[in-house]
């Protein structure tokens, strides 16, 4: 019989080569308790949170966590049922509602997860004869959408518009096309060149989709992404998000102004054959939307956090992707995945959690830590973590 | 309509910048296991060759390409 697990054996390999180099798995920490959306408690240890995608920090909010219980409280605790069904309850129109409004869409579809939104509408919207164009370091769920629909792949080089405009090009004119962004790419923390890129899409004819998961909240005057900010709200047609970054909650959604979109519900997969969200997520999720409209204070201070860890790193010598920060992702370059691993274990030892990876979530050949901020760190927080950065940077040779 | 030994010989040319091990290129040559391509050092190429037939290669039709010799041949469809 042959063993199927085999084919990961030097997956297993490289794993206990670096386990036995003494460090901590990266990707298997446990939170024991959780003090704040800044602070937990690890193996006994106090841990300023620097991983985590809650960036305006909402998820110890009283009103949300009360929207929460009330919600569970009224209508328990799961919905047993896809949302075609009977999983549609009240709270989950409510929670489209906030969107609409806070995007200023016509239209919204709530799904179980960010992941799954990608999936199920990329998959659904392009079909057998239709072209899919993604940037070459799309989320893993935008290609899988594309891996799970019929449509015809092509990618392009990572944020550059001349190579979108040259591959569209080449596309039949006739042909459906969906152009597929991201406003923040999430491990570099670079934003992309949305007014641009909308345009050369729109010359050639092609609907488009951005993916904003990073940036909800906090970039446009509405908070509504990286493409209100850049000025192309008219020409996306699409807006793709998520409950468990800037929400602090789990669950993902489209957005759309297109008169047809509410058949999407009945042709998604993803969609359909799936349970709907508990009553208390899309709670939870409906009140912090609406609190996210008007977090203007959250927002600058968020930034001004941003700014404190990206210059305060680059002073102390670490590798950044981007000369100036461009979103609340801070990600720092290192040598290879050794020096990264142990750079990683220093930082936990520390007190500090950060996000360690590694290709292929990773662009080919880079191995990082992600830092992401949050809109309660303090200015405190931020040094301290600095000053663990020196330390960890020295002791592993990735600064002088 | 691209002559077919003409086509393998720009793409042997295309090859060469990318071929850092120094491997004998011939129809059977395989992108992954005697070129070790890794996947960004395949859309470079990938890029090159369109280019370089103004031809566009999907990503779907990337999958079905293991050798040089299969190039060549979705080249010269492409070009019609």
């Amino acid at each position: 019989m042959t063993d199927l697990f085999s084919k990961f054996d030097a997956l297993i390999a490289e794993r206990e080569g670096l386990m036995a180099t003494g460090i901590r798995d990266p990707f298997g920490i446990v939170m024991d308790q959780v003090k704040s959306p800044t602070e937990a408690v690890i193996k006994g240890k106090d841990t300023i949170l620097l991983g985590t995608y809650n960036y305006m920090g909402m998820t110890f909010d009283p009103d949300v966590v009360a929207a929460g219980k009330a919600a569970l409280d009224e209508f328990g605790s799961g919905t047993n049922g896809s949302r075609c069904l009977n999983g549609t309850f009240r709270d989950h129109m409510e929670a489209e509602e906030a969107l609409k409004e806070f995007y200023g869409m016509a239209h919204a579809m709530v799904f179980s997860t960010g992941y799954q939104a990608n999936l199920g509408f990329v998959s659904s919207i392009a079909g057998k004869g239709d072209y899919v164009i993604l940037d070459a370091d799309s989320h893993a769920s935008i290609y899988d959408g594309c891996f799970l629909g019929n449509a015809e792949i092509v990618r392009f080089r990572h944020n550059s518009v001349e190579d979108l405009d040259k591959r569209l090009g080449r596309l039949p004119a006739e042909a459906g096309k969906l152009v597929v962004l991201e406003g923040v790419y999430s491990m570099l923390g670079d934003i992309a060149p949305l007014a641009d890129m909308v345009k050369v899409a729109k010359k050639h004819g092609a609907m488009v989709l951005v993916d904003e998961a990073h940036s909800m909240g906090f970039f446009g005057e509405h908070g509504r992404g990286v493409y209100e900010e850049q000025g192309v709200e008219a020409d996306v047609d699409f807006v793709v998000g998520t409950f468990s970054k800037s929400v602090g909650t789990v669950g993902g959604f489209v957005v759309s102004n297109h008169p047809k979109f509410e058949i999407m519900r009945l042709v998604t997969r993803p969609y359909v054959f799936t349970a709907s969200l508990p009553p208390s997520v899309v709670a939870t999720a409906t009140t912090s939307i609406r609190k996210l409209m008007f977090a203007h204070n959250k927002r600058q201070h968020l930034w001004e956090n941003v700014r404190q860890l990206h210059s305060g790193l680059k002073k102390l010598g670490f590798r950044l992707p981007t000369e100036t920060p461009e979103s609340a992702i801070v990600t720092v370059l290192l040598d290879d995945q050794e020096q990264t691993a142990m750079m990683w274990n220093e930082m936990i030892a520390l007190g500090v959690y950060v996000n360690m990876a590694r290709p292929p979530a990773t662009p080919a050949g880079i191995y990082l830590l992600r830092c992401s901020l949050c809109a309660e760190h303090t200015s405190e927080q931020i040094e301290t973590v600095l000053g663990r950065f020196a330390e960890a940077g020295r002791k592993v040779g990735a600064i002088a | 309509m691209t002559d077919r030994t003409e086509a393998f010989d720009i793409v042997k040319t295309q090859i060469e910048p990318f071929n850092k091990k120094g491997v004998e290129v011939s129809e059977a040559t395989s992108f992954q296991h005697d070129l070790e391509w890794d996947s960004l050092t395949v859309m470079d190429f990938v890029a090159a060759i369109e280019d370089e037939f103004d031809i566009l290669i999907t990503m779907n039709m990337q999958a079905e390409i293991e050798t040089v010799g299969q190039l060549v041949d979705a080249v010269v469809k492409l070009k019609g």
